[in-house]
């Protein structure tokens, strides 16, 4: 027997919230096929595709309420954001492989909704960064750099048919982290670094406006109350604390904390990504702790670490610490001591 | 080479040497272990698990002597509980055993013949009377053990069911359907 | 000086659908016929009846004695013939039935002579004594007996605050009372004043009840009162006595201790009102208002004497509108669904929603928790209901209680606010009462363990001292050189043993019914004919 109460909030559902959060990403994404090129929305749709298509199984293999679960919108939510991890125009079997992991193995295997302890698009990319190293650097360049852009057809054809139509070389360019890398352990100076085209004011050409882009989004969720503030605020205050720290103890090796604020993963992860509620820690301090020590992580990674990016990394190792930070970091409860004012 | 063996093996000795001190120096008194299972057990002192009452059941239990099941007022709860504490694998109820509604003993007032072999009976002295008195049961106080029934020679006694009341009623654990009724059905 | 207000966490603005039933005064209603007084609508122990079946009561008359410390009397609502004390459905989420006083009314209403103590002059213990036999509890739905939150207390009250909050949407009940009978009110929180020796009066009530904090402001100046009338920003639960100390005086009530522990008490303004009626008249609680509110032809408030049927109550009101989907007791966020409508109004039935699915849509499916954390943002006691929700749907009681279970005021923030539409509180009542039946069976156990151990030791004891006894006797009579036979002190024992069981063997058949005995044929053919009746209903057949 159900009890009280009888009345409900009302438009409010999981769907909704997802839906909100969709909303929240089409600004970075039409930045992002504005300086990128049209490709994006062909991941979009195989990545979507993909999706619903392993949900849908997981979900007849496990045997419970498909027609509940599959429209409930938190799988595209994943594939959105995994499409927007990965790059744009590999191929479709890249894709499926990412999202099988992330979708089945990170997602289902655990329980399905509410239960997956790792963020699954996370999971998805690093399953791929650290199988398909080589397809995971082959990032369309921003449109005014590169010899050739991909129109929406010649998208669908190089995720289907594979590269034959177009040389690789055409229409990718290394992306501005892994030209910090690569240049930075080759000995350059920064101010050279800097002078590569590859650059924008701030950060990567193109993709610092994708970062702004991310950042409005998420200011959005953030007014809509489907966030709260402490996720974003402590990871990019960590992201820029750690960065500049680094770049103040050696500014020859260290791009400064604008350059990795600006970068689009950093955008997407502190608003999207490490604001997972089922991955992440639910208190307001655990919060504060996740995401400032996942934003310190990332930087750590990008700067001494092998991969060009380490937000995923980053997220993902916090992951695992989420629990214990949220039974340590239990709010105070009406009544009970502890720096509130109780009693007289 | 010796030097990296010697420094092991020195750390190694000076851990063991901690470890040791902390265990005598921070030990804590604790129950023994039959008393840890007495206290989970539920006191009937029915018998139904073979042995002469709960603290009998409690030593057999603590020398591996009889297993964790075999008690039937302790319920599903009870057993889990054993189960948590000395570490086995939870097993429900044992064959032959179920467990009855809470029931307590009721003496019929015109059949009694004070002959007391019920009060000998009762483990938990729950039976007010004497050589021939009238005897009651004390309800508040008896744990439903049906130890009383066969001894009374003259057949007075029975088991009433305490059934919920406005004042021991509980909320129920919610269910509610998630399933679409016609995938249920395939 | 203004009072200062402080606020508490989370907290829901839900539609207050106030206007449906707040617009017209209140109504009295008329006698009912029949009268079921439940001997348990209080918190505490059951009442104790005074009467039986063939008395005859009148209005005002106890007829039923406080069952204990805590507990409270009940009273005759009008004058009548006591039919007996029946088993009834009651309004209460179990739907269960229990003892209830059943008057048929002889329609003349006379009361008892009513003589009410001079409280003003009066010593307060006297006052106190006076009001302990009239049945007064918590009518904001605690239902707590008031004469036992009136007692002395070692700590000395500062405040008393008086909840005219009532921030659960659909209820009028209070904002009426207030605006009508403001004087009465204010007399009535004077009088808890006087016997707490409470320093300061605080009036607290909700800002969507401007009439009422008019009214309440009158009143406190035409009897020169000293008392303030705080309004509050309305947010639901402000309502709740923990939120509302809060909000008045930005303090907490330190986990599981009473409020008197910090100096404060919080009486409901109804319960104001029936005390004064209580001091100054004389008048025990036979009666109170409730609001008809929902689906109904006369949405509004009525002031009904208890035991009345809750059906009259709905019928007073206009009678349930066609489509109307089932009955609440309560307000829509803490109440409860209504089994049967022949169940009395008692003293906790505050409000009465007749719903209607436009009204009050079933509530969808349910999603698994996304730990989003909406709930813990609505909490108003800083809770994490998510963590208490994944314990008690685990049956893992013993963590649930670590993350606070205890603290929930069940106030439905939580559930109201959960995108996936989980019943949250539904789990917290199963994991508390939960709880509270382990710890009493765990009481009950440690209570036959240590009879137990006291039976063995005293088993032991007896054992010794018939040994010593015997002993002493065995050595006397060794010295005498005498043997006495015990057989045939045994063999007496015996036979006088099986003389008693025959009899009583005899006696057992001897209580079957004698009039079945030397019976007349045609009594006989009756009974044939009612046997093979009961037969074919399919009935065992009694033993003649």
């Amino acid at each position: 027997m159900i009890g009280s109460p009888f009345v409900l909030l009302e438009k409010n559902s999981v769907r909704i919230t997802m839906f909100k959060v969709m909303l929240a990403l089409i600004p970075g994404t039409l930045a992002h096929a504005w300086f990128f090129g049209p490709g994006i929305f062909v991941s979009l749709l195989v990545c979507g595709f993909f999706a619903l298509l392993f949900e849908g199984l997981a979900l007849l293999m496990r045997g419970c309420c498909f027609r509940n679960f599959i429209g409930d919108g938190s799988v595209l939510v994943t594939a959105w954001l995994f499409a927007l991890s990965v790059p744009p125009l590999a191929p479709w079997w890249l894709y499926a492989i990412g999202l099988l992991f992330a979708v089945i193995v990170a997602k289902h295997m655990y329980g399905g909704l509410g239960q997956n302890p790792f963020n699954p698009a996370m999971i998805g990319y690093a399953v791929l960064i650290v199988s398909f190293p080589n397809y995971m650097t082959q990032w369309p360049g921003p449109v005014h750099l590169v010899n050739h852009v991909p129109s929406l057809a010649e998208a669908f054809d190089l995720v289907f048919a594979g590269q034959g139509s177009i040389s690789v070389d055409a229409y990718t360019m290394a992306s501005p982290l892994d030209t910090v890398k690569t240049l930075l352990r080759a000995g350059v100076a920064k101010a050279d670094i800097l002078a590569n085209p590859v650059f924008g004011r701030l950060s990567g050409t193109g993709l610092e406006w994708v970062a702004g882009m991310y950042l409005l989004g998420g200011l959005a969720l953030l007014a809509n109350r489907q966030i709260t503030w402490h996720v974003p605020v402590a990871f990019l205050a960590s992201v820029v604390a750690t960065a500049g720290l680094l770049q103040a103890f050696d500014p020859t090796n260290n791009m400064g904390p604008l350059f990795h604020l600006f970068t689009a993963s950093v955008m997407l992860g502190a608003f999207f990504i490490a604001t997972d509620p089922v991955s992440g820690c639910s208190t307001p301090r655990g919060k504060l702790i996740f995401a400032g020590l996942a934003g310190f992580l990332a930087i750590v990674i990008r700067s001494y670490g092998g991969y060009p990016d380490g937000v995923a990394f980053a997220i993902l190792i916090m992951n695992v610490a989420a629990p214990f930070i949220d039974a340590y970091t239990q709010p105070r409860v009406y009544g009970h001591a502890r720096g509130g004012k109780v009693g007289r | 080479m010796l030097t990296a063996i010697l420094v092991m093996a020195g750390i190694g000795l000076l851990l063991g040497v901690v470890l040791g001190w902390a265990e005598i120096h921070f030990r804590v008194a604790a129950d023994p272990l039959v008393d840890k299972i007495d206290k989970i057990l539920p006191q009937t002192q029915c018998g139904q698990c073979g042995f002469a009452g709960c603290r009998p059941y409690a030593e057999a239990i603590a020398k591996h002597e009889a297993d964790i099941n075999l008690c039937p007022p302790g319920g599903e709860h009870g057993i889990r509980q054993l189960a948590d504490l000395l570490g086995v694998e939870f097993k429900p109820l044992g064959e032959g055993l179920t467990p009855k509604p809470k029931s307590v003993a009721l003496i019929d007032e015109n059949t009694c013949i004070g002959c007391t072999l019920c009060i000998q009976a009762c483990p938990v002295d729950a039976i007010v009377g004497a050589s021939k008195q009238m005897h009651v049961i004390v309800a508040d106080v008896c744990t439903g053990c049906e130890l009383c029934i066969a001894p009374c020679p003259v057949d007075c006694i029975h088991m009433e069911v305490v059934h919920e009341n406005l004042g021991s009623w509980k909320w129920r654990y919610p269910v509610f359907p998630i399933q679409h009724e016609d995938a249920k059905a395939a | 000086m203004t009072q200062p207000i402080y606020s508490f966490p989370g907290g829901l603005h839900p539609a207050d659908h106030k206007a449906e039933s707040n617009g017209r005064p209140i109504q009295s209603a008329p006698l009912s016929p029949r009268y079921l007084i439940p001997l348990r609508q209080h918190a505490g122990l059951p009442a104790e009846p005074l009467v039986q079946a063939g008395d005859t009561v009148l209005k005002g008359q106890p007829i039923g004695a406080p069952g204990g410390r805590i507990s409270a009397a009940v009273h005759a609502p009008t004058s009548g013939r006591v039919v007996g004390i029946e088993q009834h459905p009651l309004a209460h989420p179990s739907g269960l039935d229990d003892w209830c006083i059943v008057i048929e009314a002889d329609g003349r209403d006379e009361a008892v002579a009513m003589t009410a103590i001079d409280w003003r002059q009066a010593p307060v213990w006297e006052a106190r004594a006076a009001l302990a036999e009239m049945g007064l509890v918590g009518l904001g739905g605690a239902v707590f007996p008031s004469h036992v939150k009136l007692e002395s207390h070692l700590n000395k009250i500062e405040t008393l605050i008086l909840n005219g909050a009532e921030c659960e949407p659909w209820i009028t009940c209070d904002d009426r009372l207030m605006r009508e009978r403001a004087d009465a009110v204010l007399e009535g929180a004077e009088i808890m004043r006087r016997l707490l020796g409470a320093g300061e009066l605080l009036i607290g009530i909700e800002d969507n009840k401007p009439e009422a904090v008019a009214a309440m402001r009158a009143a406190c100046a035409a009897a020169g009162s000293d008392a303030k009338v705080v309004v509050v920003p309305t947010r639901y639960p402000s309502g709740g006595a923990k939120q509302l100390i809060q909000l008045l005086t930005g303090l907490e009530v330190p986990a599981g201790t009473l409020s008197t522990d910090i100096g404060i008490q919080v009486f409901n303004v109804a319960t104001a009102y029936a005390l004064q009626r209580a001091m100054e008249l004389g008048e025990p609680l036979i009666s109170r208002v409730v609001t008809v509110t929902g689906h109904v032809a006369r949405p509004g408030n009525y002031e009904i004497r208890l035991g009345a049927p809750i059906e009259e109550l709905i019928q007073l009101a206009g009678g349930a509108l066609p489509g109307a989907s089932g009955y609440l007791v309560g307000g829509p966020l803490m109440g409860f669904d209504l089994d049967s409508l022949h169940a009395p109004v008692t003293k906790g039935v505050n409000c009465i929603i007749v719903t209607h699915p436009a009204l009050f849509p079933p509530r969808p499916r349910a999603m698994p928790c996304t730990r989003c954390g909406q709930c813990a943002q609505a909490c108003p006691a800083n809770l994490q209901p998510f963590e208490i929700f994944l314990y008690a749907k685990a049956k893992n009681l013993d963590k649930a209680q670590a993350y606070h279970l205890a603290d929930c005021i069940e106030c439905g923030c939580c559930s109201y606010v959960c995108p996936s539409q989980i019943p949250l509180v539904d789990y917290y009542r199963f994991a508390k009462s939960e709880v509270a039946a382990r710890d009493r069976e765990k009481q009950a156990a440690e209570l036959a363990r240590d009879r137990h151990e006291f039976h063995l030791y005293r088993l032991e004891r007896e054992k010794q001292e018939k040994a010593e006894r015997l002993g002493k006797k065995a050595s006397e009579r060794l010295e005498a050189g005498a043997v006495a036979a015990d057989d045939p002190e045994a063999a007496r024992k015996k036979a006088l043993l099986e003389a008693a069981i025959e009899r009583a063997k005899q006696a057992k058949a001897a209580v079957a019914p004698a009039n079945t005995d030397n019976l007349s044929p045609e009594r006989q053919a009756e009974i044939d004919a009612i046997e093979a009746k009961r037969k074919e209903a399919g009935q065992k057949e009694t033993t003649p």
